[in-house]
Formats: structure tokens, sequence, C-alpha cells
């Protein structure tokens, strides 16, 4: 059994090496138009941002929409190291996304005791407050933004650090403390009552989504040249959130899934901005009145999901023959 | 001490729209227990219907306020049916996720419609200026925010405490099955009550058109997110709890404006929202109700 998974570890880590690869060399020898490359880097820091604010949203069950502002944090942070600091670029990300882990349990501790829609609401203060915040510190550019950061991040660094964001989250969430998570999600009090420290864990995932988050800021300023407190409002907050809801809540694979496609979708419109957010609108509505769980709900995407549906009418048929 | 009183006056005007809006969130919290996103855009939507009214059509103030009013309670309507009764038995996520949802299809379907650009509202009042004492002015458009906002609520008071819809409408907000048991028809009460924050909020839309002489598709976002602080603020649910909230809140913002930190306006309502969810989270006119399992 354990042969097995860490053949099918190895193999993953194969194709990942083969795509990142191909890529790689596209992009070298300029076979891949730079539009082509901008989508794919927005497509990895978007997968990034909708797996952390899936592991608050869908697999913590705290409903958070102020996942832009821990972004603009990280984004801030990790520019300030490279522009003022001169400092290289690893620890530029490094110091982003610990600066928006420091913010996500400084929000995460007085906010997580509401509940539902008051924390969702709190969070989107928090969010306006960070933006409200950068606005009025001159040292960071005031609203006119910060320009002039160097552009350190490029396919490598993007790509492996969205491999390293996924696999840090889904093994958090198939861990003990991932478990504890999911059971919050399910029922507050009833985890509670089984002895499970609920402040902390909420907490705890809080802070790695809002860590993460914090990463993508960083990756996102040092691609882009340039940030502006503009970027990181409700909207952006919002885009992330269809892409969770979309995806499925408590599905990674969903969220990657969602991702990629509403990057594509928003590349496909990108000159009619306002026709793709009332795309995007429609969406959301639809899904939530048709499909509430999302594209994948839960489950996570694998090979053996087709499989699988045959071998469970055979289980159940068993079950009944035994219980009768 | 003239800045202070400046201040205040200015803080009345913008609190009384903000009280408006806000009356609509309380209301259809109250009674369907949903966060309407949607309602800064329906505030949007009557800005933009009197703008149509008063500089296409060429109507004077009170037939485009009507106007607006009559339209988007008729849009808050529409969007109830549409979007949020499929989701009545659903988790209040799901609902909020709708209601989110509908906000930025209001914005952009606008946005598409009118263009992005800043209009400038006309202006249908002509504006005087009355020195109080000192250099502390009041001007006769903040006066008319005042008086229009004050009747609206007189009304709407009228509406909840006197007639029978307002009674049906406090029996399904305090026990929706028991009321649909007594014969309250639970679903005209919730769509009637769509309609009236909407026509509330449709005017609060109007009024600023007159104020501040510009609308946009995305005005509606900021005014909404704050009338909802104001809402908290008063206690959500409580229909003069609203009305307190959007006052101290637009005082508030005045202040902050008027004493030289205007950037910090929009940060200010915020922090306020939090301290009060923190510290008192059914608001100040709430009590506090136990959840229970």
């Amino acid at each position: 059994m354990y042969q097995r998974k860490l053949g099918k570890q190895i193999a993953i880590l194969l194709v990942l090496i083969v795509f990142w690869c191909s890529i790689q060399m596209m992009i070298s020898t300029g076979m891949l138009n730079p539009y082509y490359e901008l989508n794919l880097i927005l497509m990895c820091i978007n997968i990034i941002l909708a797996v952390s604010l899936n592991l608050i949203n869908g697999f913590n069950g705290q409903f958070s929409i102020g996942h832009a502002g821990f972004m603009a944090v990280g984004a801030y942070g990790a520019a300030i190291i490279t522009l003022k600091a001169q400092l290289p670029f690893p620890v530029a990300l490094l110091f982003g996304a610990l600066l928006a882990g420091v913010f996500g349990i400084l929000v995460g501790l007085p906010t997580l005791r509401l509940r539902g829609d008051y924390l969702a609401i709190a969070t989107l203060g928090f969010g306006e407050i960070i933006r409200g915040l950068i606005v009025n510190i001159d040292y960071i550019g005031g609203a006119y933004g910060l320009s002039g950061i160097p552009k350190l991040a490029n396919w490598t660094w993007v790509f492996w650090l969205t491999v390293l964001t996924v696999v840090v989250i889904a093994n958090f969430v198939n861990s003990t403390h991932g478990r504890a998570t999911i059971s919050i999600r399910e029922n507050e009090i009833a985890a509670e009552a089984m002895g499970i420290n609920t402040t902390k864990y909420k907490v705890m995932a809080f802070t790695i989504g809002s860590l993460f988050a914090g990463l993508a800021g960083g990756l996102h300023a040092h691609y882009f040249y340039t940030i502006q407190p503009g970027t990181f409002n409700f909207l952006k907050s919002f885009d992330i959130l269809v892409m969770v809801v979309l995806g499925g809540q408590g599905s990674i694979t969903g969220s990657i899934i969602a991702a990629v496609g509403l990057t594509i979708i928003s590349a496909a419109l990108q000159k009619l901005a306002a026709l793709r957010l009332v795309i995007y609108a429609l969406l959301l509505i639809i899904v939530m009145i048709f499909r509430p769980q999302g594209l994948m709900g839960t489950k996570e995407f694998s090979f053996k999901m087709f499989t699988r549906k045959s071998k469970d009418k055979e289980g159940k048929q068993r079950g009944t023959a035994i219980g009768q | 001490m003239e800045v202070f009183i400046q201040q205040l006056i200015n803080g009345i005007s913008l609190g009384s729209i903000y009280a408006l809006i806000a009356l609509g969130y309380t209301m259809v919290y109250g009674i369907v227990k949903l966060i309407n996103f949607a309602h800064g855009d329906i505030y949007m939507v009557g800005a933009y219907l009197g703008f149509f009214a008063i500089a296409i059509l060429g109507w004077p103030f009170l037939p485009s306020l009507l106007l607006a009013m009559v339209v988007c309670s008729m849009l808050g309507m529409i969007i109830e049916k549409l979007a949020y009764k499929p989701l009545r038995n659903s988790p209040r996520i799901t609902a909020l996720i709708t209601a989110i949802g509908v906000s930025l299809f209001l914005e952009y379907s606008m946005m598409l419609i009118v263009k992005p650009e800043v209009r400038s509202f006309p202006p249908v009042l002509t504006d005087v200026q009355y020195k109080l004492f000192g250099s502390v002015v009041v001007s006769s458009r903040q006066l008319i925010i005042l008086v229009v906002t004050l009747a609206l609520m007189m009304l709407l008071q009228y509406i909840v405490h006197k007639t029978m819809i307002g009674k049906a409408m406090r029996a399904v907000s305090h026990d929706k099955q028991a009321a649909q048991l007594m014969g309250i028809n639970v679903d005209n009460t919730i769509s009637f009550t769509f309609a009236i924050g909407s026509a509330l909020a449709a005017a609060a839309g109007v009024l600023v058109g007159i104020y501040y002489n510009a609308i946009n598709p995305l005005m509606g976002i900021m005014p909404g997110l704050k009338a909802f602080v104001a809402a908290v603020l008063g206690g959500i649910g409580i229909i003069p709890g609203a009305m307190t909230g959007g006052f101290l809140l637009g005082i508030v913002e005045a202040m902050v404006s008027g004493y030289g930190k205007s950037l910090y306006r929009d940060p200010v309502a915020f922090v306020i929202l939090i301290i009060i969810l923190i510290v008192k989270p059914a608001g100040l006119f709430g009590k506090n109700v136990r959840e229970k399992v």
C-alpha cells in the first residue's frame, strides 16, 4: 500500500516536471507569446489564492470575504523588502507571506468568535480597513501605489510555489489537524463537545490561508512591477470567492479547476470587462440556485472517480444481501 | 466649535441617506435573515432612474422621486422572486453568496447599459445657502434631504405599526411558521418588505444625486456597505436602530472629514463595525440571544 502511494507520488512529480520543462522551453524559445505566459502566471496565482481561501471557507466553514486584503499585505510586504531593503527575492516572498500570516492571526483571533454572515461582514470590513490603511501610508506610495518593483517572479518560481501551496494545504487537510478543522465545518458545537479546541483550529486555518494569500500577493507584485491599493479591493476578493464556490467548497482539485477555467474565461473576455463580471455574477447566482455545492462538492478529482461508481453499487447490493 | 456644528449639519444630511438605505437592510434581515448585498445597488439604480426622469424626461423633483421609488420597488420584488425565493430553505451562506452575485450583476449590467463614466446630475432644485451664525451654512438641499427622509421614516413607522401588512411583517419577522399557521401569506409579506426597502433605497439614491451632483454605476458599493454598518450598529432587524445607526455613522464620517482626515473616512466606518461586532454583536438597541443547539 505504502509503495503504491509512493509510486503515485513519483508519477505526479514526473508529470509536473515534464509540464514545467515543456512550458519553460516554450517560453525561452519564444514559442509561447508573452500574453499566454502572463495568463499562465495569473492562473497559478489564482490557484494559490483559491486553494488558500478554500481552506478557510471550504474546509473550516468560516465564511471569509476579505482575502484580497491579505494578498495586499503580502504584496506590499514583499515589495518593500526587494524595493526598499534590497534583499533577495526568496526573503521578500517569505516576509510577505509571514506578514500576511501575522495579520491573519490578528484578524482571526477577535473575529472568529463570530458566526456565518457576521464573520463574512467582519472579514469584508478588515479587507477594506487594510486597503484604507495602505492608501494612507505615504512610505508605500499611498493611493498611487508602488511601482518599479523588480520583476523577479518568473514561470519557475510561480509554478513551483503553486505546487508547494497545493501540497502543503492538501497535506494539512489530510492530517489530524485538518480533520479537526473539517469537524468544525460540520458542526462547531459538536466538535467543541468532542474536545476539539475550536478557536485554535479556526485561527490555524485562517492563518495558513492568509499566509498563502500573502505569498500570492508577493508573486503578483514581483510579476507586474507595480501594485495599487485599488487592485486589492472587494472585487478581487469576490473573484477568488467565485473560484472557491464554483469549484466546490471543500475540494482542492475543484478550486484548481475553477481557477484555471475562470482565468481562461476572463482572458477571453478581457476587452469586455463589464460583460465578464455580468457573466461571473450570473454564473454565481445560477450555481447557487441549481448546484450550491459547486462543481466538485467536497469530493476530490481523481481517476478513480470514474471507476468507483460501479464498486459503490456492488457494495450497496452486498449490504442489502447481508441485511436480508 | 464652528467646524463642529458645520460638520454636525453635514453629518446629519449624509446620515439621513445612510439611514434610508439601512432601513431596507434591516427590514429584509429582520424578515428573511439575509444580508441583501444587492441593496446598495438598488440605491444606484434609483439614482439613475432619478437622473433619467429629471434629465431626459424633464420631470420635476417629486414625480422623479416617485418614479424611482416605484420602479425600484418592483425591481426589489423581482430580485426576491428570481434569486432569493428558490433559496429560502438553503443554508444562509448560500443566500449570502447569491446576494453578492446579484449585487455584481446589477452593477455591471448597469455599466453595460449606461457606460461606466460619471454623470452629473441636473440641478433640479435651486440651491440656497442659509447663514446661521458665524460661518455655519445650511443649504436648502440639505434641508430638503432631511425633510424627505423624515417624511419617509414617519410613513414607514405608520405602515409597520398601524396597517395590516405592517402587522403581518412584524409577525413574520417574529416567527415565520407561526405566522403562516395564523393565515398570513408569508411570500407576499416578504415581497412587500423587499418592495418597501427598495423604494427607500431608491429615494436615497435620488437624494444623493441631488446632494453630490454625480452618479456612476459603482456608486452603490461603499454607501451600501456603510448602510449595512449602520444597520449593524443600531442592531440589525430593529427599525429605530437603523435610523440611529445611520445618523450616527453619517455624523462620525463628517467629523472625520471635517477635521482633515478625509482619507480615513472609509476605514473608520469599518473599524466601528468591527468594534460593534466584537463588543456588542446585537447592536446598540439589540438584546443578546443565546444560540440554541
